[in-house]
């Protein structure tokens, strides 16, 4: 029997949220003083990975931050 | 047009003109620093409530009043801005590094008043939040597999401090800075911690065979 994508979607997403970014990665203070920085990189269509290295993975490995990151984006593009 | 921004610590940094206009007006005295103040906390307030704003389906419980929360968030957001105007580097429009704080302070008041009053669940069995997704019908045995050997890694390889931070955040869904306050540290102290959990895990499961990246060994 095969597996339905939602389950195996579901199965990937519970072990990166345990497992975290296997990158090397940003403390979330370092993220906080790069966040606006990175956010206006990524809105201007700038490399925002490559200017501020391990804030993608550290994006991925706290949810606290992943929101803090899309509410920035957010609010920029919502003017 | 970007212009040298000379910060207190010596280093030289470019801004464009609008922030800079910003920054001199809040270092201004009198009508002009208070007018500056009260325009900075207009837009703080704006950030705040549109924080608390994208927040309501996932808060209907939230107790107290929404704009009284953006208020508190916002003046919150404003002492922080003000007591850290010279670590502005210039490395974004001042507006957009002001904004970040308003919606740290408000997200932060959301997610704890969203959990004021309810238990957070710290001693949790790691293999019982773990069983459900193991035994799913149709479950490829060598994810089952994973997942049992996860758990076994989680109960025969992280502190007692690990095991409660990475099974509270990742499985139980706990707020990292919620946790943080319940267990009197910071968000900051927390990831690592889960960090550092992370990575045993990794080695743990690599050493037992499962193709898992061992993670990176530096420091955060």
């Amino acid at each position: 029997m095969s597996q339905p994508q939602s389950d195996k979607d579901g199965y990937d997403r519970l072990i990166a949220r345990v497992l975290g970014p296997a990158e090397v990665e940003l403390s979330c203070e370092e993220c906080f003083e790069q966040l606006d920085r990175y956010v206006e990189l990524a809105l201007s269509g700038a490399d925002a990975d490559r200017e501020v290295p391990g804030m993608q993975a550290h994006l991925e490995g706290c949810p606290a931050c992943a929101e803090d990151f899309r509410s920035l984006r957010d609010l920029l593009t919502s003017d | 047009m970007t212009v040298p921004l000379e910060t207190t610590a010596g280093t030289t940094a470019t801004a464009d003109e609008a922030s800079r206009v910003w920054l001199r007006r809040l270092r201004a005295d009198g009508p002009e620093r208070d007018a500056a103040v009260a325009e900075l906390h207009g837009l703080l307030l704006r950030a705040a409530r549109f924080e608390i704003g994208r927040r309501r389906d996932s808060t209907p419980h939230l107790r107290g009043d929404r704009d009284d929360l953006a208020q508190q968030s916002a003046d919150d957001a404003l002492v922080a801005v003000l007591a850290k105007l010279d670590s502005f580097r210039g490395e974004s429009r001042f507006t957009t590094w002001a904004y970040k704080f308003a919606l740290l302070e408000a997200a932060v008041n959301v997610r704890r008043q969203a959990w004021q009053g309810r238990e957070v669940p710290l001693e949790q069995d790691a293999w019982a939040l773990l069983a459900d997704h193991a035994a799913g019908p149709g479950r490829p045995a060598e994810e089952a597999e994973l997942l049992r050997a996860l758990a076994e890694e989680i109960e025969a390889r992280l502190t007692p401090r690990q095991r409660k931070v990475l099974v509270a955040v990742t499985l139980d869904g706990v707020p990292i800075d919620v946790l943080a306050e319940r267990l009197e540290t910071t968000r900051g102290a927390l990831y690592k911690t889960l960090h550092d959990a992370r990575r045993k895990l990794r080695v743990a499961l690599a050493d037992r065979g499962f193709a898992v990246a061992p993670g990176s060994e530096a420091e955060l």
